[in-house]
């Protein structure tokens, strides 16, 4: 399988004031399309920093960074922008929707940015909200749906546009059990179903077994990388 | 159709802060409808001068019996402070920047037809009066050259006199008593206008200026004018006229030059063009006070805005993290600024026409709605938007994506 994702001796560091925080200290890492990988590791060892980076939401300090081939250090504010419409869905640990914005416009963000049509646009934001099952629930504001809810929403925003690779860091870390395993069977579904690569930064071993690789990370540094040998699935339906 | 949606977006931010969007917008609110009000009603003011002008008579002089140096006008204390209508023949014959001549003598009198009655100011003049002020004829005919030399007793009203003594009847030919005795009447003047000024001059009658001086009003010496209306042969010559008629009165009343003179000599156009002038300055003024209301309000839209960034940060920062470029938060906040300034322009124009409605009932001048000064109220509201929303729009739109997603 092609390399989606490939990073090279990647480091970020922080300047607090006085203080140099090194978040990452040299990634070098590739990542197949179609894969389904967990990221663990103790809090502050850089998880975020590197889903940032790979997100196209920030700029390493030095190393070098290629999405399907491109080398991402060498683009613009707009054509990162695009990646991030085109490329990429993100998923965020605090959802980050808009508030007193209905679920539907929420989903319909990503397509404003890529100039669909607005009955186009409606269509396809419906088949999302469907798909993470939350039909029906098109007109409620972010206020008015549960926590697992507002990530499903938060989901269906991060595919509505078809992307290559999804990134969630910490997609359950504000969530209930039954709530988490319903997130992380829809992340199953969208890679198995729908071919996408999804990555998840996660503190529990039970949702990083729903994977089928764990890369752990420690002070910037990667410090194991394995292949799960079987990997479970959240419902019985996922499974192929 | 981004467009729409970049609408769609900045109406909801505006709906969701209602208050705060209502006072941001009182600014511009405040500053259109005060231009609106002064444009509008200083254009009024200034027809509305221009018709008195034009009442007034074109190249007009006043000659006064008294002086004016020692401060208001001293009445005939003697022969030496008259004028008498030898004043005004010789100033016909001897002025050669002088075209026409017109003395007056006057009163108030009480007016009766039928058992209606009415009291106005009666004036006794010759014909070439109506002809200096520019007056014309509704109905009927002027007094003649004969009438003034039989001291006819025959009259000229103004419409005013018309609606209150006569009604509905027709003038011509119906006869009054002026101070009780009988006139008849032979023309109706014009409407000159809705202004007080206007009115005064409905609120008249017209006799021969003999009849006045012999029937109506007795002098006590034979000949006695209480004013002379002089007319320039053109405006340039106003002054040259002026000059020519108190020489010639100087010397008709035997005063030395550097001795207080018992005449006063008024340039009447020369007092209606200041009077307009001043009412340009006035508006001039105004003016600069209402753009600088415009500026104020505009500074405080860019204020809110920039609160507005500031505190949808991370909205901005969820925009770029799904593929928002910074030329669509550009002109999401750009558009934002624009409808606050837009929205408040509206409602300032509203506000001035309004304002201009009650104005014009309560002075009773017309005050005619310039489309030209509304289009140019909307026009500068837009580019206020557009100047003072720039800068916070702008701002957002350079945010770092992390860092506005990040932003407590
Ligand atoms: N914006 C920032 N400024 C300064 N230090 C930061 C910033 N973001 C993260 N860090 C530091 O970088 C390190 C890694 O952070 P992070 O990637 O968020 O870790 P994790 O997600 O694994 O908990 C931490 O020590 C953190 O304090
Ligand atoms: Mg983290």
């Amino acid at each position: 399988m092609a390399n989606l994702i490939e990073t090279q001796d990647l480091v970020k560091v922080y300047n607090s004031g006085d203080v140099k925080v090194v978040a990452l200290n040299g990634i070098s890492l590739t990542i197949d399309a179609g894969g389904l990988v967990a990221v663990m590791g103790p809090s502050g060892s850089g998880k975020s920093t590197l889903m940032n980076i790979l997100g196209c939401l920030d700029k390493p300090t030095t190393g070098k960074y290629f999405l399907e081939g491109i080398d991402i250090g060498g683009l613009d504010r707009d054509q990162l922008a695009h990646i991030r419409n085109r490329k990429i869905g993100f998923v965020f640990q605090t959802f980050n929707l808009l508030a007193r914005t209905s679920a539907l416009e929420n989903v319909e963000l990503p397509l404003i940015y890529s100039g669909v049509s607005t009955g186009k646009r409606r269509e396809t934001a419906m088949d999302a909200l469907h798909s993470v099952g939350l039909s029906g629930r098109e007109d409620h504001c972010p206020n008015q749906l549960s926590g697992g809810e507002q990530q499903r929403v938060a989901i269906a925003r991060a595919l509505v546009n078809f992307p290559a690779i999804i990134l969630a860091d910490e997609p359950t870390g504000n969530l209930d059990t039954k709530s988490s395993y319903e997130i992380i069977s829809i992340f199953q579904k969208l890679n198995i179903e729908n071919e996408i690569t999804v990555i998840i930064v996660t503190h529990e071993p039970d949702i990083a077994a729903f994977t089928r690789r764990n890369i752990i990370f420690r002070d910037g540094k990667v410090t194991e990388d394995k292949i799960a040998q079987k990997n479970t699935s959240a419902c019985p339906g996922a499974m192929r | 159709m981004f467009f729409l949606s970049s609408l769609k977006i900045a109406f909801r931010a505006i709906r969701v802060q209602r208050m705060r969007s209502a006072l941001t917008m009182l600014g511009i609110i405040i500053g259109v409808g005060t231009v609106i009000i002064i444009i509008n009603a200083g254009s009024g003011a200034k027809s509305q001068i221009a018709k008195q002008i034009a009442g007034i008579g074109s190249n007009l002089l006043m000659v006064f019996p008294g002086s004016t140096s020692s401060g208001g006008v001293r009445m005939g204390a003697g022969t030496k402070s008259t004028l008498c209508i030898g004043d005004a023949e010789a100033i016909k014959e001897a002025c050669p920047s002088v075209k026409l001549v017109a003395p007056t003598w006057g009163g108030t009198a009480h007016l009766v037809f039928g058992n209606q009655n009415w009291s106005t100011s009666v004036t006794g003049t010759i014909p070439d009066m109506f002809q200096i002020r520019n007056w014309t004829l509704a109905f009927g005919f002027l007094f003649n050259q004969r009438d003034i030399n039989t001291a006819a007793k025959v009259c000229i009203l103004g419409q005013i006199v018309v609606e209150n003594l006569l009604g509905d009847i027709d003038p011509i030919g119906q006869v009054i008593r002026i101070n009780k005795i009988p006139f008849t009447v032979i023309g109706v003047l014009d409407k000159k206008g809705s202004s007080s000024y206007g009115r005064d001059q409905d609120d008249s009658i017209y006799v021969p200026l003999s009849t006045a001086q012999k029937r109506l009003f007795s002098t006590h010496i034979p000949g006695l004018v209480r004013t002379i209306m002089v007319q320039a042969k053109s405006l340039e010559l106003m002054f040259e006229a002026e000059k020519e008629i108190n020489a010639l009165l100087m010397q008709r009343h035997h005063i030395q030059s550097g001795q207080e003179k018992d005449f006063t000599v008024r340039n009447l156009t020369e007092i209606m063009s200041i009077a307009q002038k001043t009412a340009n300055i006035m508006s001039v003024l105004l003016l600069t006070i209402a753009m600088i209301s415009l500026v104020v309000g505009g500074i405080g839209i860019m204020n809110i805005m920039l609160v507005s960034v500031t505190e949808r940060t991370r909205e901005i920062g969820i925009r770029m993290a799904v593929g928002g470029r910074s030329k669509d938060i550009l002109m999401q906040f750009l558009i934002e600024a624009i409808i606050l300034s837009l929205f408040g322009g509206l409602l300032g124009m509203v506000l001035g026409i309004t304002a201009c409605k009650v104005i014009a009932a309560v002075i009773k001048w017309p005050i005619p709605i310039s489309w030209e000064a509304l289009l140019l109220a909307f026009v500068f509201t837009g580019s206020i938007g557009v100047f003072f929303g720039f800068y916070p729009a702008n701002k957002a739109s350079k945010l770092n994506p992390i860092d506005a997603l990040r932003y407590e």
